[in-house]
């Protein structure tokens, strides 16, 4: 534990700590462009330089100087100011000055730090040089001439996103960032190298041109684009979307979201419901609340309860479910389900749905077993982790599954149920690295549990995860699956699930479904054509195409709402825009038409809500804490198959109505898949 | 220095290790510790300029040795990182050529020392001689023309080398083309290697000055013949 002074304060840090971090941690700003805390330090910008003694008398790098027993730290002195304009002036050189028509500027590093600490007027006359730009894909635009070639971008390609495509090429002046040969980046984390350039050099090419940073309005929001529950900030201008930016949550998603996260927000533009519909003569007609929801009233009055149902969608929030269920029991419906992709388990308390280990906690596997997923597109931020632990320890993965290309190393075991039971009786190969492992990892994704065997695939996975010690964790891939699950959101007391009610909708016994932002599922084809379908939800989507009735609601960047991400974290939504149109905030739909059928739902506000929410489910008060819950043995004796998991995500860039009602998706589908899959090109 | 560009209409679809170089890589690659296999990628390199170079001068037209891209990939594949890492290596040296070029690329020394004593005339006589420029090659495939920086041979400037490791020195213009000209004739062996003017590595231009006895030899060293200075010929003022 060396001790030493900065600028006159002392500090006690962990040995090994760089001078940059110590200083960080007296909050004393250090300027920096290559240095990044979350990738390796090649210190090769020279901003961060101080002044250390005992040493030599120059300058030192303070990324890259390890913090000593007695070590004296100027970071203010006359040497110090003075190194730093030099190198200022050498990173300008070749800098053009373009900032009034670049993107980075009002948050670029180099602008900042050139007012904090360069110079304020330039010596140099020659002529500066210009560098080619490189097409790397559909969602970042390079203006390579900008780049200071800090390789943060390279860096985090290698490091982060197991990317190694782009790499520092040539030498001296003629150095460069590129690819060599012409190639998109294709990853599912290439967005964050806008984050971390900290220059113009890789800007957004959506966001091109079209606002300032300090125009926005910043929200501090969830991401619903899978059940990880990226922490986001929304940025926002007058009632538009205009990006969508990770915020640091040490705990989720550190701070790199995806690039659906990033980039699906022009899909909040396309494809909404903005009106009410009810259909007339076959034909949607739009119409006003007071006749959409007396249309709804009318067609359910004397309907039994036994013949409505309701199922959850995928990007639901708690209240809305809450506030569904509560309508449902008022019209005596025992109906209701949250899994409208038909996966199945056993649930004898909350961790049966959880992601128990916790995401941040993946690092500290040693040996981790993936069944039936695909981390990489079901959660691209959890194969962060997952990469960052076989990085830092080199942890083993096995995975039961279709084999795909992950970002790291994995041995393949099998493809089908029948692989796990004799996994969980072998006694070599991967079993025995389980076996000895001190912390092994069991992480059973949607593709095992929406399997025909997927009831006694969950309970085989949770009794093997028992019987060696292991976290066992249930992946899923729909950000409002659990806060459902939660609130249970589950077939009642002799109520259907959505396969008795498929059953019963195709003998004519349903009368009317309550479809709440339901899009993955045919649901004509599900319920039969004599079903009453009430549809609510934000996007003209599946669920949308064959309802009788249509209630706009709000979509995630439009609404206050709780969301509980797949380790059973409870975070807070906040409304960034307005719902567009006459749609409104979800709850309230169900709230007014409660009314208009004289079953009134007990609470007026939004805080009304939540307080019946937290007292009948005081977990869910527990905000932006992973819960720890325990696992109940299962006394179910799984019989299973060799039939094959399926893949679940198979196009990464479109799974939920936003992000196939985005440009930008599917221009990335036409970069990274149909090229892979010369099929959709014929589709097109 | 001229910034490695992929000359792609020249590229090779693949690239295979002679038998002989695929045992040279089991011994390259012996020489690193476990795991540490990726540090053979320069040699591995040199390795492959070298192959395309015997290659190169049977055929015809002639080149010289170069790095396709398919080739970097096998190395890639060989030491088992991404292609990527092996770019970088290859365009960050000079000496890595990753165009084509002619089957003698000659090198000229162009700082200071080599400056001084007139590597400029050499340059241009070069230039003069083959048709090209610097940084060209000639049509017949024979020669490439390039100026680097300092070999280390400053004693006996103006210097050249020519491809890996054949230095010249000692040149003028007028012998700079006869160099030229035995190349081409394929007279490469008839050419001294090292100084021109018969002078003794890099032994003083006038003659040994010092050691100019040894132990077992009591004689004083044979003078040299050192080739005339060429002075200017007209009257000197006294």
């Amino acid at each position: 534990m060396p001790k030493l002074t900065i600028d006159g304060h002392e500090i006690e840090v962990e040995a090994g700590t760089s001078i940059i971090q110590a200083a960080e941690q007296l909050g004393i700003e250090i300027p920096r462009f290559c240095y990044h805390d979350k990738l390796s330090v090649p210190a090769n910008c020279r901003m961060c330089l101080v002044e250390v003694s005992p040493g030599p008398p120059k300058p030192q790098a303070s990324c890259a100087l390890a913090c000593g027993e007695g070590m004296v730290v100027q970071t203010q002195s006359e040497m110090v100011k003075k190194a730093r304009k030099g190198v200022m002036e050498f990173l300008l050189i070749n800098h053009p000055l373009d900032c009034p028509i670049c993107d980075q500027g009002g948050e670029c590093d180099l602008q900042d730090q050139s007012v904090a600490y360069g110079f304020d007027r330039s010596r140099y006359t020659e002529t500066k040089r210009a560098v080619k730009n490189k097409n790397i894909g559909p969602l970042i635009k390079t203006i390579m001439t900008r780049c200071i070639q800090c390789t943060r971008c390279v860096r985090f390609g290698e490091e982060v996103a197991g990317m190694n495509e782009l790499g520092l090429l040539n030498r001296g002046e003629n150095v460069e960032i590129g690819t060599f040969i012409e190639t998109a980046v294709s990853t599912e984390l290439s967005g964050n190298m806008i984050d971390i350039c900290p220059v113009g050099a890789l800007t957004s090419a959506p966001y091109t041109f079209t606002a300032r940073p300090w125009e926005l309005k910043k929200t501090e929001t969830i991401d619903v684009m899978d059940a990880v529950g990226s922490n986001i900030r929304v940025d926002s201008r007058g009632n538009e979307v205009m990006r969508v930016l990770p915020r640091l949550n040490e705990d989720v998603n550190e701070e790199w979201i995806s690039d659906k996260t990033r980039f699906a927000y022009d899909g909040l533009k396309y494809q909404r419901l903005d009106r009410p519909y009810i259909r007339k003569d076959g034909k949607l007609t739009a119409v006003s609340w007071d006749e959409a929801l007396a249309f709804t009233a009318a067609k359910l009055k004397g309907v039994d309860g036994k013949e409505i149902a309701a199922v959850a969608g995928d990007l639901v929030d708690v209240e809305s479910v809450v506030a569904l269920k509560d309508l449902m029991k008022g019209l005596g419906s025992s109906h209701m389900d949250c899994r409208p992709d038909g996966t199945k388990f056993e649930i004898q308390s909350r961790a049966d749905y959880l992601f128990n280990t916790g995401i941040a906690d993946i690092e500290q596997a040693d040996a981790i077993l993936l069944i039936g997923t695909d981390p990489r597109h079901e959660a691209p931020l959890i194969n962060a982790r997952i990469r960052k632990t076989w990085l830092q320890s080199k942890v083993k993965v096995g995975l039961i599954g279709t084999p795909v290309e992950l970002t790291y190393p994995y041995e393949h075991i099998g493809t089908s149920p029948e692989d796990l039971e004799s996994l969980t009786r072998a006694r070599s190969g991967f079993a025995k690295i389980l076996k000895d492992a001190k912390n092994p990892v069991v992480i059973v994704g949607t593709g095992a549990l929406r399997h025909t065997d997927g009831y006694d695939v969950h309970a085989l996975a949770k009794q093997y995860a028992m019987k060696i010690g292991a976290g066992f964790n249930v992946l899923h891939v729909a950000a409002g699956r659990v806060g459902a699950l939660d609130v249970g959101f589950v077939p009642q007391k002799g109520g259907y699930d959505i396969f008795k009610m498929v059953n019963a909708g195709k003998k004519d016994k349903l009368k009317a479904v309550y479809l709440l932002g339901v899009d993955e599922l045919d649901t004509r084809a599900a319920f039969g054509t004599e079903t009453f379908m009430i549809y609510q939800g934000h996007h003209g989507d599946n669920g949308a195409r064959h309802a009788d009735v249509i209630f706009p609601g709000a979509a995630y960047t439009e609404k206050n709402a709780l969301y509980v991400n797949t380790e059973g974290r409870v975070q807070q939504a906040k409304r960034a825009v307005f719902p567009v149109g006459d749609a409104k905030e979800d709850w309230t739909i169900l709230r007014a038409l409660s009314e208009k059928m004289g079953k009134t739902l007990p609470y007026n506000t939004h805080q009304e809500l939540r307080n019946r929410i937290f007292k009948e489910f005081p977990h869910l008060a527990q905000l932006n804490t992973k819960p720890i819950e325990a696992l109940v043995a299962s006394e179910h004796t799984a019989s299973v198959g060799n039939k094959a998991f399926q893949r679940v995500v198979t196009n990464f860039y479109q799974t939920d109505p936003i992000s196939r009602a985005s440009v930008t998706m599917t221009k990335c589908v036409e970069a990274f898949i149909a090229a892979d899959q010369p099929m959709l090109d014929a589709a097109e | 220095m001229k910034p490695h560009v992929l000359n792609a209409e020249h590229q090779p679809e693949s690239f295979e290790f002679t038998k002989a170089n695929k045992e040279e890589i089991k011994d390259i690659l012996s020489r690193y510790p476990a795991g540490k296999q990726k540090s053979a990628v320069m040699p591995l390199l040199d390795l492959v300029q070298k192959q395309v170079a015997e290659e190169g001068a049977q055929a015809n037209p002639p080149y010289g040795g170069w790095i396709p891209r398919a080739a970097m990939d096998v190395i890639a594949d060989i030491i088992g990182e991404p292609p990527m890492k092996v770019y970088e290596v290859a365009t960050f040296y000079t000496m890595y050529k990753l165009a084509p070029l002619g089957k003698f690329n000659i090198q000229v020394c162009g700082t200071t020392p080599c400056w001084l004593r007139g590597s400029k005339d050499i340059q241009g006589a070069c230039e003069k001689h083959l048709g090209i420029k610097t940084g060209e090659s000639t049509k017949d495939g024979m020669f490439s023309l390039e100026e680097v920086e300092c070999l280390g041979a400053c004693v006996n400037a103006p210097m050249i080398q020519v491809n890996k490791d054949d230095y010249f020195e000692d040149l003028t213009p007028e012998r700079m083309v006869e160099i030229l000209d035995m190349l081409k004739a394929g007279k490469r062996d008839e050419i001294p290697v090292g100084s021109q003017i018969g002078r003794k590595n890099s032994m003083a231009i006038t003659g040994a000055t010092t050691l100019k006895t040894t132990a077992n030899d009591t004689k004083p060293a044979k003078k040299p013949v050192a080739k005339k200075t060429p002075a200017k010929k007209g009257k000197v003022k006294k």
